[in-house]
């Protein structure tokens, strides 16, 4: 017989995988069986996450919307080719073989239907404002930044890939916290992230404990913008305090449904973009009629 | 001129163990700095820039905001120090000086044909003496790198030599751009060139060659110091310039200097930090201690 091999889960960081500079660890158990060696991060490896999330900011914004699309079909064909990894890891934290199934497809489907609205949710949430004056005025969004986020606790891929995706749909880029109890499919998921084409630095995820973490994630003053999935309301009211130092904007979303398509929605994009409203000079409107 | 003539004495130069100059960094590096002693660390390292800006692109505006700069690190944190000087083009000097008048801030010009030092004597001692008039407090000065590695020495040292007496009372310091010369040894030799020859401080690099200063190259430099220092009983002052750019290096450079030359060098007559945007890293670590808070470049002013 031969003793098994406890892989040892690494967090993903500027495109790299680093072990936690704090070189701490931790071993979830599911029926008292361990999962693997579990980086247990540090507020150091936040910063330096959040210094590549900024790093990576630039690029990413700036990429179109159509190479934009792109990259988030190819996470999800990647996904989709290492399906039988995941399906094992989720049965390791516990689902049932149909429910593990049924995860794994429902989150290929999710990114696929937000790769499609790359290239669309401007044109939902533009508009063209009238105005007395004579300036062409019109609105249109724009990424806010950086995301801290903390993922829901019960699941290990669906509430990641639904969290993470929308806020990087528009640019964005994000740390990610994991679930503490069920980290497995995040770290791989990093893997995927990694062979699929998404710039290293737009997508970081951390593994480890929240309550050491959260008031660092809610109060770094490089962080523009914080989206919260597990319903606790002392970890909000904790997140809301902290988010005040440079008016972060705080969204606190439930994820008890995260199955059905509520979670595939336009405004889950919107959250995390800034409007911004250009007055564009035009010549006078005269009698002959509109300026445009 | 009464004084003396320096002459080139082609002292021969101990030769530099490679080996045991990065395994000395590599224990410094891997220290760790913190707390009350790492705030100390940081403020000393604030007053000990020379705020620089160097680019074709300057105006005469961009140094007014500069200097002010020097002068207003970060309001918001009372009672920082200031930077030690502010570092310019020569043209520029008379602008600085009006800019900072009133603060203890120096003003430090870069002369002799910066930055390739690619000219005559007599237009880079005019260089000098066009720094010096306006009012510099200091020039930084570029060795002749070419006549450095065809080998005359002694034309090296004679230029040092002159414009250390064209500067008058302003302080010299000898930029040697060690990322041109190539090994630890002529770092070394040239380091001896620049001291024996009058320099106040010596300075590794220009900022516009890669590498700019690193730790190795910086510690060679400081044995050169310690060495002339244990000779003569005269200090020499040291400014690693470019490519230094967060806290946390800077305050190596720092254990760096206290363990090499120990902690008279520990100020801004004898140390100095050639950079411009280390400044907010340092102001963004000391506010991070202060609040706990991780700060963002954001909240800062540019320059």
């Amino acid at each position: 017989m031969r003793l098994e091999v406890l892989k040892t889960y690494k967090i993903y960081i500027g495109g790299k995988f680093p072990r936690t500079e704090s070189g701490r660890y931790y071993t979830p158990k599911i029926k008292n069986e361990g999962l693997g060696n579990i980086c247990l991060s540090s507020r150091k490896d936040f910063r330096n996450a959040v210094v590549a999330a900024r790093g990576a900011f630039g690029a990413w914004s700036g990429a179109t919307a159509y190479n934009k699309s792109q990259v988030l079909y190819r996470i999800a064909e990647m996904l989709e080719g290492r399906k039988a990894q995941f399906i094992a890891e989720l049965i390791q934290q516990g689902s049932s073989k149909s429910q593990a199934e049924k995860e794994v497809a429902v989150s290929v489907d999710r990114i696929i239907y937000y790769a499609g609205w790359c290239d669309k949710y401007t044109q939902i949430f533009s508009a063209v404002n009238p105005v007395a004056s004579s300036h062409f005025n019109f609105t249109s969004p724009e990424p806010t930044g950086v995301v801290s986020i903390i993922t829901p606790e019960d699941t290990s891929l669906i509430g990641l890939v639904s969290s993470i995706i929308p806020v990087i749909v528009s640019g964005n880029t994000c740390v990610v916290l994991a679930s503490e109890s069920k980290p497995l499919c995040a770290v791989t998921f990093a893997e995927v992230l990694n062979s699929s084409d998404v710039p290293g630095g737009v997508v970081n995820i951390l593994t480890g404990n929240t309550k050491e973490l959260l008031s660092h994630m809610a109060s770094h003053m490089d962080v523009n913008a914080f989206l919260y999935a597990r319903g606790i309301a002392k970890e909000q009211t904790e997140i809301q305090k902290n988010a005040v130092e440079n008016l972060k904007r705080v969204v606190v979303r439930d994820f008890s449904d995260v199955y059905s398509s509520s979670h595939e929605n336009p405004y889950y994009i919107e959250d995390f973009v800034e409007m911004k409203t250009t007055w564009h000079p035009i010549e006078v409107i005269g009698a002959a009629g509109s300026g445009y | 001129m009464s004084k003396t003539k320096l002459i080139y004495q082609n002292n021969p130069s101990p030769s530099v163990d490679q080996v045991g100059i990065l395994d000395r960094i590599n224990r410094i590096t891997s220290r760790s700095i913190k707390n009350e002693t790492k705030v100390q660390g940081l403020k000393m390292a604030l007053n000990m820039i020379d705020l620089t800006t160097l680019e074709g692109a300057d105006t005469e505006k961009k140094v007014i905001q500069l200097c002010n700069k020097a002068q207003h690190l970060h309001d918001a944190y009372p009672n920082l120090p200031t930077v030690a000087a502010v570092c310019v083009y020569p043209n520029f000097v008379k602008t600085a000086k009006n800019a900072l008048k009133g603060s203890n801030i120096k003003v430090a010009a870069v002369a002799t044909a910066f930055p390739s030092g690619q000219s005559s004597s007599e237009i880079k001692l005019l260089d000098t003496k066009l720094a010096v008039d306006n009012g510099a407090d200091e020039v930084d000065m570029v060795i002749s790198r070419g006549k450095f590695h065809s080998g005359e020495y002694h034309f090296v040292f004679d230029e040092i030599a002159a414009i250390k007496e064209a500067c008058g009372k302003a302080r010299l310091k000898v930029i040697l751009e060690t990322g041109e010369l190539g090994s630890f040894d002529k770092v070394r030799k040239a380091s001896d060139i620049a001291i024996e020859a009058g320099a106040d401080f010596i300075k590794t690099s220009t900022g516009k060659i890669s590498p700019a200063a690193t730790l190795p190259v910086t510690l060679v430099m400081l044995e050169a110091i310690k060495d002339y220092y244990y000779k003569t009983g005269i200090q020499i002052g040291m400014k690693p310039a470019g490519g230094i750019s967060n806290a946390k290096l800077a305050l190596q450079y720092l254990l760096l200097v206290k363990e090499t030359l120990g902690k008279d060098w520990l100020n801004n007559q004898w140390f100095r930090f050639g950079a411009s945007s280390l400044a907010n890293d340092l102001l963004m670590q000391i506010v991070k201690q202060e609040t706990g808070i991780y700060q963002s470049k954001d909240y800062f002013s540019k320059d």
